[in-house]
């Protein structure tokens, strides 16, 4: 298997928007995976995996309650510049949706058929 | 609509100096390079939605000059400005690129790789340090887009 580091880790944990919802979720406070799951409309086992992915890159952490094991954000985590890289993609994406757009209206004029 | 095929964008960070971005356009690549070259297309797409590109100089030659500048709303305005190096249409583009305000200059390398009528673009972007690396990505926190970290500012906020 490769190794990631752990940048790559967090950079490939933000990009999902699902993943995304959790945390901003978790920054509302800890959160079981019951919890998290109804509003976002996703399965359990579901849940899981995406918490999974956020665990191992160390943006959540997983309390040791047997029962409840709740989750919370690890905020220490998101100051990594990880964060500033998506943020900085995202804004770039905008752009690029807008240019996607443009290309669609551009290419349409120089095929009239 | 049935072209809403998820189709983002990655990014990466090779090094401490480095930023790479790739994202895969429905165009030839001669389309999408001459919307990052010619002023009358770059007014039409670059910056987040809410701004609107106010000047867009383009001096496509080695040597010459290029300068975006996108207003936002509030009267804002983010300049960023550069020489080109290397100009070989449709498939690389390389200039120097200042945020203007900040220290330091980056060398960006634009790859235009067309494959089945789509094109891949490489935007790869070299700084002086890290810190100036750093800098950069951290400038596109106060550009717009916040709707998705609001709650996380909030709480970086609160640290």
């Amino acid at each position: 298997m490769r190794t990631i580091d752990p940048l790559s880790a967090t950079l490939a944990a933000l990009s999902d928007p699902t993943r995304r919802a959790i945390l901003e979720k978790l920054a509302k406070g800890e959160a079981t995976v019951n919890t998290l799951a109804q509003p976002l409309k996703i399965s359990l086992p579901g849940v899981s995996k995406h918490l999974k992915v956020l665990q191992k890159a160390g943006l959540v952490v997983q309390g040791r309650d047997a029962q409840r094991r709740p989750c919370r954000l690890n905020a220490k985590r998101l100051q990594d510049v990880a964060i500033w890289a998506e943020r900085f993609r995202r804004n770039w994406e905008e752009s690029f949706g807008r240019l996607d757009e443009y290309l669609s209206e551009i290419t349409k004029k120089e095929t009239p058929k | 609509m049935t072209d809403t095929i998820q189709r983002e964008g990655t990014i990466t960070l090779p090094s401490d100096r480095e930023i790479v971005m790739q994202r895969v356009f429905n165009a030839p690549a001669r389309t999408l390079f001459d919307v990052w070259t010619k002023p009358e297309h770059v007014r039409k797409w670059y910056g987040v939605r809410s701004t609107t590109v106010t000047v867009c100089d383009i001096d496509l030659r080695v040597g010459g000059a290029w300068r975006w500048v996108v207003t936002k709303p509030q009267g804002m305005e983010i300049a960023f400005s550069g020489v080109f190096l290397e100009i070989d249409p449709p498939h690389r583009l390389q200039r120097t690129e200042c945020f203007e305000g900040m220290p330091g200059e980056a060398l960006v390398t634009l790859s235009f790789d067309e494959k089945d009528g789509q094109t891949t673009l490489t935007m790869h972007m070299l700084f002086e340090n890290k810190e100036q690396r750093d800098g950069c990505l951290h400038s596109g926190m106060e550009l717009g887009v916040r709707e998705c970290y609001q709650k996380i500012d909030e709480l970086l906020a609160s640290l």
